[in-house]
């Protein structure tokens, strides 16, 4: 089309070729987040079968694969995991709950924040594997010492993001409530709860992090089951193999984890 | 019949380290019952402060008010609230039902209310939506639905509009003043734009700069119901226009200095 010498385009058409320009673009760059771990993988099983990594520290990842199915089959993985995850769940709960409870009464009392964040801030820093000798030696190198590890890590950031959740609701949101004659246990359900749960719920995945680096470091140095002892016996008896099968467990888990969290997230923040 | 609301001598007075700030001076007004009532003053004068006092949401430091109810089981006031006063992680329905859920009323009566609230306000089809969904005029409405639908004694806004660009500010205020002639409720509205005071109120009471006082009281005996178009063609708001911009302007120059 040619109009007094100028070409004349469809602006939709220009638009819409544009559009798809854009959507090949946005698939394109979707294919890289799966192309990055493949190539890893791919490089790796080349450099060790080449011998240009050393085979005895960096086993290929198809002899890594085969190791897991022998572990899978023999039952040892159900075994070690099994026994972990308990651990892990026993301890996240142990941790998360008072966290939640004593982040809202500080959010929510503000002689109560008063008393008792100086001790949080103090005992904070300690990390809780510093104090696993101790907790050996009083319950024992069987499941409730780990769980007891794992409180005390998933508690603190739990506490300290309740309490900021509940720090942060916008003051408008407390003058509504007021103005509209809310009792006090309007105010928490109505207001203070949910006003809190996003920050609060970053905490949680915080601390599902912390769970899982806590579960194997507590499992290396005193116990007789579990990933954490997986891998520290492969280590300690030179079975890398065996020690990376244990390896991408706690890789595998914590992303398992972080996904469901995200998708309770979802369920929780409907507003958002 | 008495007053709706009477204030005698309120004062207000902040105390910082710095020393203290008299935000309200002896203020005195009366406001009768179904009339709508705009407070007019530069930025910081204390309308809100006043508001909030009224809102209880604030304690007065002398003097006393008294809204005078005339059913006991009412609440006594309900406030608009500036942008971002309505709660993001309820429905639109939930919070136009908040009021009344606090105050327990029968579920009938908090749907009937509801409903019928959000059909005045245009956000029946939007019921479900979350606040974050919605437009800025949008949330104004809701917020202005949650008012009416608490059925107060009177109802206070504190600058409802001032956020939203100006086609839909005419349009809200049409809208506002429609629900108000419908429920005769008794309204003290804060606004920094005279021209917003002149197409709603019945009465404008100017206030000074720090310390906040009423300098000055204007009646708009316009007819209702109003349209934007006319306030603005006529020439006789346009003087009051004028007339309050000149009480005010003084104020508005000592409260930048």
């Amino acid at each position: 089309m040619t109009q007094s010498g100028k070409i004349v385009q469809d602006p939709v058409r220009v638009e819409r070729a544009e559009w798809k320009r854009q959507q090949t673009k946005a698939r394109l760059q979707q294919l890289l987040t799966i192309v990055s771990p493949v190539l890893l993988l791919v490089l790796w099983e080349v450099l060790s079968r080449t011998g240009v990594m050393d085979i005895r520290f960096f086993p290929p990842p198809t002899a890594i694969l085969q190791t897991f199915w022998e572990l899978l089959v023999s039952g040892a993985i159900a075994e070690h995991v099994g026994v972990s995850l308990y651990r892990i769940a026993l301890g996240f709960l142990a941790g998360v709950i008072p966290g939640i409870i004593i982040g809202l009464m500080m959010g929510l009392f503000t002689p109560i924040r008063h008393f008792v964040s100086p001790l949080v801030m103090a005992l904070m820093p300690i990390p809780t594997l510093a104090l696993l000798p101790i907790i050996i030696i009083l319950f024992g190198i069987g499941d409730l010492s780990k769980v007891i590890t794992i409180a005390g890590s998933v508690f603190f950031p739990v506490v300290i993001n309740t309490a900021a959740g509940v720090l942060n609701i916008d003051k408008i949101y407390l003058d509504v409530a007021n103005n509209y004659g809310a009792s006090k246990s309007q105010f928490f359900f109505k207001i203070a709860l949910p006003g809190a749960l996003p920050v609060m719920l970053e905490g949680i995945q915080m601390g599902q992090a912390i769970a899982l680096l806590t579960i194997v470091a507590a499992e290396m140095m005193g116990a007789t089951s579990g990933i954490g002892y997986l891998i520290w016996t492969s280590y300690k008896a030179f079975l890398l193999q065996n020690m990376f099968v244990g390896l991408i467990m706690i890789s595998f888990f914590g992303y398992l984890f972080s996904l469901l969290l995200r998708g309770l997230q979802k369920k929780l923040l409907p507003w958002r | 019949m008495p007053p709706k609301i009477e204030i005698n001598d309120l004062t207000k007075v902040f105390v910082k380290k710095t020393g203290s700030v008299t935000a309200l001076q002896n203020i005195s007004m009366t406001i009768e019952d179904g009339e709508f009532v705009c407070l007019v003053g530069p930025s910081g004068c204390g309308k809100t402060t006043l508001l909030r006092i009224l809102a209880g949401l604030e304690k007065h430091s002398a003097g006393n008010f008294k809204i005078n109810a005339e059913q006991s089981k009412r609440p006594l006031q309900s406030m608009v609230f500036q942008e971002k006063g309505i709660l993001p992680w309820m429905t639109v329905e939930d919070n136009v039902a908040f009021g009344l859920a606090m105050r327990k009323a029968p579920k009938d009566i908090i749907a009937k209310q509801t409903a019928y609230y959000l059909e005045k306000t245009g956000l029946t089809q939007f019921a479900s939506l979350y606040p974050s969904e919605l437009s800025g005029g949008m949330k104004q409405r809701v917020s202005i639905a949650r008012a009416f639908a608490n059925d107060p004694e009177i109802l206070l806004m504190d600058e409802p509009f001032a956020a939203l660009d100006e086609q839909n500010k005419f349009i809200l205020q049409e809208e506002l003043l429609s629900i108000w002639a419908e429920t005769k409720k008794t309204v003290l509205f804060i606004t920094h734009s005279i021209d917003e005071a002149l197409m709603l109120s019945d009465r404008i009471l100017l206030m000074s700069a720090q310390p906040g006082q009423i300098i000055q009281e204007v009646r708009i005996d316009r007819p209702r119901p109003r349209k934007i178009e006319e306030i603005r063609k006529d020439p006789e708001l346009a003087a009051q226009f004028v007339d309050i911009w000149q009480h005010l302007q003084k104020e508005v120059q000592k409260s930048r200095t």
